[in-house]
């Protein structure tokens, strides 16, 4: 049990894992932040990056990166139809009934999914080979750098995004008073719109690095999307540090947990923090420190 | 008021053409045997009951082209049951009170045909189940056969091969739905009369996608060789994980993964790795003097021609059931009551999943040999002898 590089192994696999659900959970915030929805359609994007790259790849035989970009912009694609579709066309109605409405739009998008591509899984190449990596006695494949590398970007370029353009700024501005936003010249439409194209992408985006350790299949957006919305209820609702950590955390706890405790504990380690959180400090764990909304 | 008239004239017309049409039909041909099909075709165990769907169909148009049984054609009334008991209860009913089936075959899944096993044995119509579970004819019910084989036969299997290699140190780990805790049963049951001991025993999550710290906890553990119990995409994933811990031990899967899918998933993590299975995936690599091959070529090819994708031996199931129900029409004729007894007395066919045997103590008509070994090879299935 005492097995340090047993240790290390878990450590490894619960950030990796961890990664993941601080780029889904992203994807939540930029929304929630923007709009005040909570888009529970948001594991679907990360399907539909998957989903959408298999696709490419046997069906256009492009190479890897093209089918990449096509299906991040694919993806993207489906994020503004949901948004021009199902979220604009509603005036003045309560924020529950759109977060009902995302729910719908994840069933929907699910289903079409399961139909236009049938409910077998699929296994996306890795990007650079399946040899595992050594690490002080434990392994990490290749993939999981790739996951830890993109990640990163990721964060370092919301940051950049949402203190010095001008259009992050905007969108910043819709989030704390749209009404003062618009007075100002701020189209709010647009930002909301762009809010849903910055969190497809991601979405999509964390859906394809992670396929190939995986696997995709029509329904895989279900799970991930709560532990998504989970690392972002830990992180406070922040599209920064908070959320990552809040990832990184349930990650960690999760692989522990499996490790030492019991596998069969891992979803519900999940949902308890979950819920604990929600009960005890529903602002997040790391208000304090992150301060700054979307 | 002229209106109404021309109304009811028009309906009167239109209801009589059809009743003519509908008596006319009927008179025609000697009335076609109905066979009820209970299948998951949708929902989580679709991998079972679409290919037995798909083949079921096929066995029937088969026998239909060839003129069906002594001058009547078989008519399969197919229900859906997306895997949920209750919908396969109001299905069974439909099938037996609507269309007054000869004898049903399915339900996919060990839940459902438990739960419909009531109704038949009630409405004392027979049923061939396509479920692995050994609880569905242990005790035996009267009206009830099943050809999938039991997971204890494949534990079995697996087992003999373990004591030939002299290894006795085992991790199981297995998946947390109904086939994975009935696999995991069977496991631990049969342990000792084999000398296994159990040394790591983990789980994982249907929809789980890393399986690294269970995989971590059963290396430090020190068993010799690993034993996986679930359905795609798990397993895959397991393999996949094993191969990037460096884990060297020997890997089993059950027959929950015997096909194609499972080496396309695993990639090259998929290599080396033995499970029981059915013949049906190594159909041609069979001996000609197994009794079995002929069945086997015929379904595998037929299926291919029809479908364009390999027959696996989840559709095999059916293929068995609907053969053995053939047999015994052909024998005694379409009553329910001569069907089951005609069933009862079926000795040494030899079908998809095995060479079945049946008798008034013995509904799954199987042995271990049932299943044989299969080995990944260069991205292939082969017979490990």
């Amino acid at each position: 049990m005492d097995n340090p590089s047993q240790l290390v192994q878990y450590i490894l696999t619960g950030l990796s894992n961890g990664a993941i659900y601080a780029l889904i959970g992203f994807g939540f915030a930029i929304i929630h932040n923007a709009t005040g929805i909570l888009n529970f359609a948001q594991g679907e994007f990360v399907m539909l990056g998957g989903m959408f790259t298999i696709f490419i790849l046997s069906f256009l035989n492009l190479p890897l990166v093209p089918a990449i970009v096509l299906a991040i912009v694919l993806s993207t694609l489906v994020g503004i139809l949901f948004e021009r579709l199902a979220i604009r066309p509603l005036k003045n109605v309560k924020p529950l009934s759109l977060v009902i409405i995302t729910i719908g739009a994840s069933i929907f998008i699910r289903g079409a999914a399961m139909l236009i591509w049938g409910k077998d899984t699929h296994a996306l190449p890795a990007f650079s080979g399946n040899n595992p990596l050594y690490v002080y006695g434990a392994t990490i494949m290749p993939q999981h750098l790739w996951i830890f590398g993109i990640t990163l970007l990721i964060i370092i370029a919301n940051k950049l995004f949402f203190s010095y353009s001008i259009l992050g700024k905007a969108m910043r501005a819709c989030a704390y008073n749209a009404h003062a936003a618009s007075l100002v010249g701020i189209d709010v439409k647009i930002m909301v719109l762009l809010s849903f194209v910055v969190s497809a992408a991601i979405g999509s985006m964390a859906g394809i690095i992670i396929a190939p350790l995986t696997m995709t299949s029509y329904d895989v957006g279900i799970m991930l999307g709560i532990k998504g919305f989970c690392a972002v209820i830990i992180g406070g609702m922040s599209s920064g540090l908070g959320t990552v950590l809040g990832g990184l955390l349930l990650g960690l706890l999760e692989s522990l947990g499996a490790g030492y405790i019991s596998a069969s504990y891992k979803d519900a380690i999940a949902f308890i923090i979950l819920l604990l959180i929600l009960f005890i400090r529903p602002e997040g764990l790391f208000k304090q420190k992150e301060t700054q909304r979307v | 008021m002229k209106r109404c008239l021309f109304l009811t004239v028009l309906l009167s017309v239109i209801f009589t053409i059809l009743f003519v049409f509908m008596a006319g039909t009927q008179s025609i041909a000697a009335s076609p045997i109905k066979i009820g099909a209970l299948f998951s075709i949708s929902g989580p165990a679709a991998f079972l009951g679409e290919p037995e769907r798909n083949t079921a169909q096929m066995v029937v148009d088969e026998i239909n082209k060839a003129g069906g049984i002594k001058g009547r054609m078989l008519e399969l009334v197919v229900i859906d049951t997306q895997g949920d008991p209750a919908k396969a209860v109001q299905g069974a009913n439909k099938l037996i009170k609507d269309d007054k089936v000869a004898a049903i075959i399915g339900p996919s899944t060990t839940g459902d045909s438990m739960a419909v096993i009531p109704v038949v044995e009630k409405a004392e119509i027979p049923l061939i189940s396509c479920a692995a579970g050994s609880k569905i004819t242990e005790p035996v019910k009267k009206w009830v056969f099943k050809t999938a084989q039991n997971d204890a036969l494949a534990v079995a299997k697996i087992y003999e091969y373990l004591n030939k290699q002299k290894i006795s140190k085992i991790a199981i780990l297995t998946v947390s739905d109904g086939f994975g805790s009935s696999g995991r049963e069977q496991l631990v049951a049969h342990a000792k009369e084999f000398g296994m001991d159990i040394i790591s025993n983990e789980t994982y999550g249907p929809k789980d996608t890393d399986m690294t710290a269970q995989l971590t906890k059963i290396r430090a553990g020190g068993a010799q060789a690993i034993i996986c119990w679930g359905t795609n995409p798990g397993p895959a994933v397991i393999a996949r994980n094993v191969k990037q811990l460096g884990i060297k031990l020997p890997l089993f899967m059950s027959h929950g993964v015997s096909s194609r899918k499972f080496i396309e998933l695993a990639g090259d993590a998929a290599e080396g790795i033995i499970l029981p299975s059915g013949r049906v995936i190594v159909a041609n690599q069979m001996p000609n003097s197994d009794p079995q091959k002929k069945a086997l070529l015929s379904y595998v090819n037929g299926y291919k021609t029809i479908y364009k994708i390999e027959g696996d031996h989840f559709g095999g199931h059916a293929w068995d059931a609907m053969m053995l129900l053939k047999g015994a029409i052909e024998k005694v004729g379409d009553t329910p009551s001569a069907i089951r007894d005609q069933l009862e007395k079926t000795t040494k066919f030899s079908g998809i999943g095995g060479t079945f045997s049946y008798a008034a103590q013995d509904h799954a008509g199987l042995t271990k040999d049932a299943f044989v070994l299969v080995e990944v090879k260069n991205q292939n299935w082969k017979l490990v002898k």
